[in-house]
């Protein structure tokens, strides 16, 4: 027997009936797809086509296309690379942490949060990759394989080579959780379906029955999995930020950085998810499932880890003049007055400012606002990786070797082929695969939807 | 293995109603064959008297593999076989290996658990489920009776059962395998 407080606002608006969910969920798989799809698509595959340039060309003449010199050997590369995975966190959590919260209202977002996740990681994974400059025999620096280069093995001791197993194991555990809450739905899809799509989707469904001992043991696993998965959230942009943390560079060498890394993932990630379900819901005439009162909360999340992120920039500050390191201390006022004070200021307004303004209802229950914000907030965290890594390597201990970074056309092309990469990738998920959770979101309907409080 | 063929359906709308129905039909003697729904109904396995499912075990015991192969590889690796100084640390820097056994232990926990939970349940892309009402992927719940099993009741005798608990519809399914 469930109890539900009639002062919180149902989780699906409209009165929809359980065959309402499955109609308004798989009608976007069956349907043909609209036109705005078709424009979305091909402007996403072009863009991928352009940046393919790019990459191709990166791969053919050797990282020496970037703009990288001998001060400055990290920057665009490796400021995209921890810009996508930030975006990567927001999905897991929703997952797996509100899972285990019981927050019910992740139930119709959730699988296109994982979705997003996937597809950041896969973009993420690239730019180390390719940073390699010979990727096709970089499994042997990557991976502890038999080599015949004498019995050299992987460091271990290195936080690059743990950040390939934390990221390799974020990837294929949120890929296998996505994927089992796909299996009910593809079955859902599949007993409407004739033909052709009835195959293909009962492929899919691995023959799903809906027996109730099987549910019994899907619940067990997914509990289990986001059990996992939450640790497992958290270490990624831990170990991540130790690529810094466990140097000695003026910048990067400080303790505060996994908190506040994770902070700054999930910051990211909830700004993502915003933007591409504000479209979503839109373009696919979701807004009884996607509702205003989870834009809300999401927002609020938006709020509480900006401010930690604010807070951390400050704690960072105040502890470089606190520890009376010369190095230290210039190393932050150079951020914040140096060459590079735009990309400073701009990380400030963006990340520590901006969302602060949810604090007024009215702004974080306004669409538009919300959209405009959650780009701002994206934009602000990828200036934030590039701050940290950038200006703290262009004026290093030795005045001599001090340089600027500029991003050549084949930096921006790479970039660029990430942004085509992650926008087909969703543009085929929305398309082909169901973009809410039927079987959750039926789950919930009874005790919250619309109709359940009259 | 021959299996059963005959059945009698009782499907339900609502779930608090399929699960009084469940309790009612097993405290009437009749012995349910299974219960499909679009969605997991929480607290219908105890109505239905399943054991409460061992993955969390098989989780832990992969996980505890994980650990302990992420431990041997480093330590077989960085201590015995290639030993290196690498920042003047210990050859076996024990600190150090816990992020790749974590994440190791994490790895093989879930692969282990999502393989044992796909080969309990019977899930591969090839198989071919007994679909006993399409419906039970949109918005109904079936309880399923097997004849052959409950052969000591007549068929009358369980439809009768079934719709006194509260089934919309009974209807009779047979496979022809």
């Amino acid at each position: 027997m469930q109890v539900t407080s009639s002062v919180r606002q149902p989780l699906v608006t409209g009165g929809k009936t359980y065959h309402d969910v499955t109609h308004d969920v798989s009608r976007q798989v069956e349907g043909k797809p609209s036109l705005a799809w078709f424009l979305a698509f091909l402007t996403a595959a072009g863009v991928l086509a352009l940046g393919a340039i790019a990459l191709v060309a990166t791969l053919w003449e050797g990282i020496g296309m970037w703009g990288l010199n001998k001060t400055i050997g990290w920057a665009w590369d490796i400021t995209n690379f921890v810009w996508w995975v930030g975006i990567g966190h927001a999905g897991t959590l929703i997952s797996a942490v509100l899972l285990l919260f019981r927050q019910k209202w992740r139930t119709s977002i959730n699988r296109a949060a994982e979705a997003m996740t996937i597809f950041a990681v896969i973009c993420a994974a690239m730019f180390p990759v390719i940073h390699m400059g010979r990727p096709w025999i970089g499994a042997y620096w990557a991976l502890p394989l038999p080599n015949t280069f004498g019995s050299l093995w992987v460091n271990f001791n290195s936080p690059l080579l743990w950040d390939v197993f934390a990221i390799s194991t974020y990837f294929s555990v949120s890929l296998v959780f996505w994927y089992i809450g796909l299996i009910p739905d593809f079955a859902t899809i599949r007993d409407r379906a004739t033909g052709l799509r009835k195959t293909i989707y009962g492929a899919l469904s691995f023959g799903w029955d809906g027996a109730a001992k099987t549910w019994m043991r899907y619940e067990s696993v997914s509990l289990i999995l986001a059990g996992l998965a939450t640790p497992l959230v958290l270490s990624v942009h831990t170990i991540v930020s130790f690529d810094f943390a466990t140097s000695v560079i003026p910048g990067w060498h400080t303790t505060i950085f996994p908190p506040y890394f994770v902070a700054g993932a999930i910051f990211s990630g909830f700004a993502m998810v915003l933007t591409l379900m504000i479209i979503t819901r839109k373009v696919f005439k979701l807004e009884d499932y996607i509702t205003m009162g989870h834009i809300e909360l999401m927002n609020i999340v938006i709020i509480i880890t900006g401010s930690i992120v604010g807070i951390a920039y400050i704690t960072e500050f105040f502890i470089a003049w606190y520890s009376g390191v010369e190095a230290e201390q210039y190393a932050f006022i150079n951020r914040a007055t140096g060459p590079y004070w735009w990309a400073y200021w701009s990380m400030m307004t963006c990340n520590v400012i901006s969302p602060q303004l949810f604090w007024i209802k009215k702004i974080r229950t306004s669409i538009v606002a919300t959209f405009i914000l959650s780009l701002v907030v994206n934009i602000g965290m990828w200036f934030e990786r590039f701050v940290i890594i950038v200006t703290s390597l262009h004026r290093d201990f030795l005045p001599s070797s001090w340089a600027m970074f500029y991003p050549t056309w084949a930096d921006v092309g790479v970039y660029l082929f990430t942004f085509g990469l992650f926008f087909t990738l969703f543009f085929l998920f929305a398309k082909f695969f169901p973009v809410i959770n039927m079987a959750e979101v039926k789950s919930v309907l009874k005790s919250s939807s619309e109709k359940a409080a009259n | 293995m021959e299996r059963d063929t005959h059945f009698v359906l009782g499907v339900y709308e609502d779930e608090d109603v399929l699960m009084n129905a469940v309790k009612e039909v097993r405290s009437s003697g009749v012995k349910i064959h299974e219960v499909y729904s679009p969605y997991p109904v929480h607290g219908l396995e105890h109505a239905l008297g399943y054991k409460r499912s061992r993955l969390p075990i098989a989780a832990f015991l992969f996980g505890m593999l994980g650990t302990s192969l992420a431990l041997t590889m480093q330590f077989y690796m960085m201590k015995f076989d290639w030993p290196m100084i690498i920042g003047g640390k210990d050859f076996a820097a024990f600190p150090d290996f816990i992020p790749v056994s974590f994440e190791m232990t994490v790895l093989l926990a879930a692969f282990g658990m999502v393989g044992v939970f796909m080969v309990s349940s019977n899930l591969k892309p090839w198989a071919q489920p007994r679909i006993f009402d399409v419906r039970i992927t949109d918005d109904k719940h079936v309880m399923a009776i097997d004849l052959a099993v409950n052969s000591g009741m007549g068929e009358e005798k369980i439809k009768e059962i079934l719709a006194s608990s509260g089934a919309t519809e009974v209807n009779n399914k047979s496979f022809d395998e």
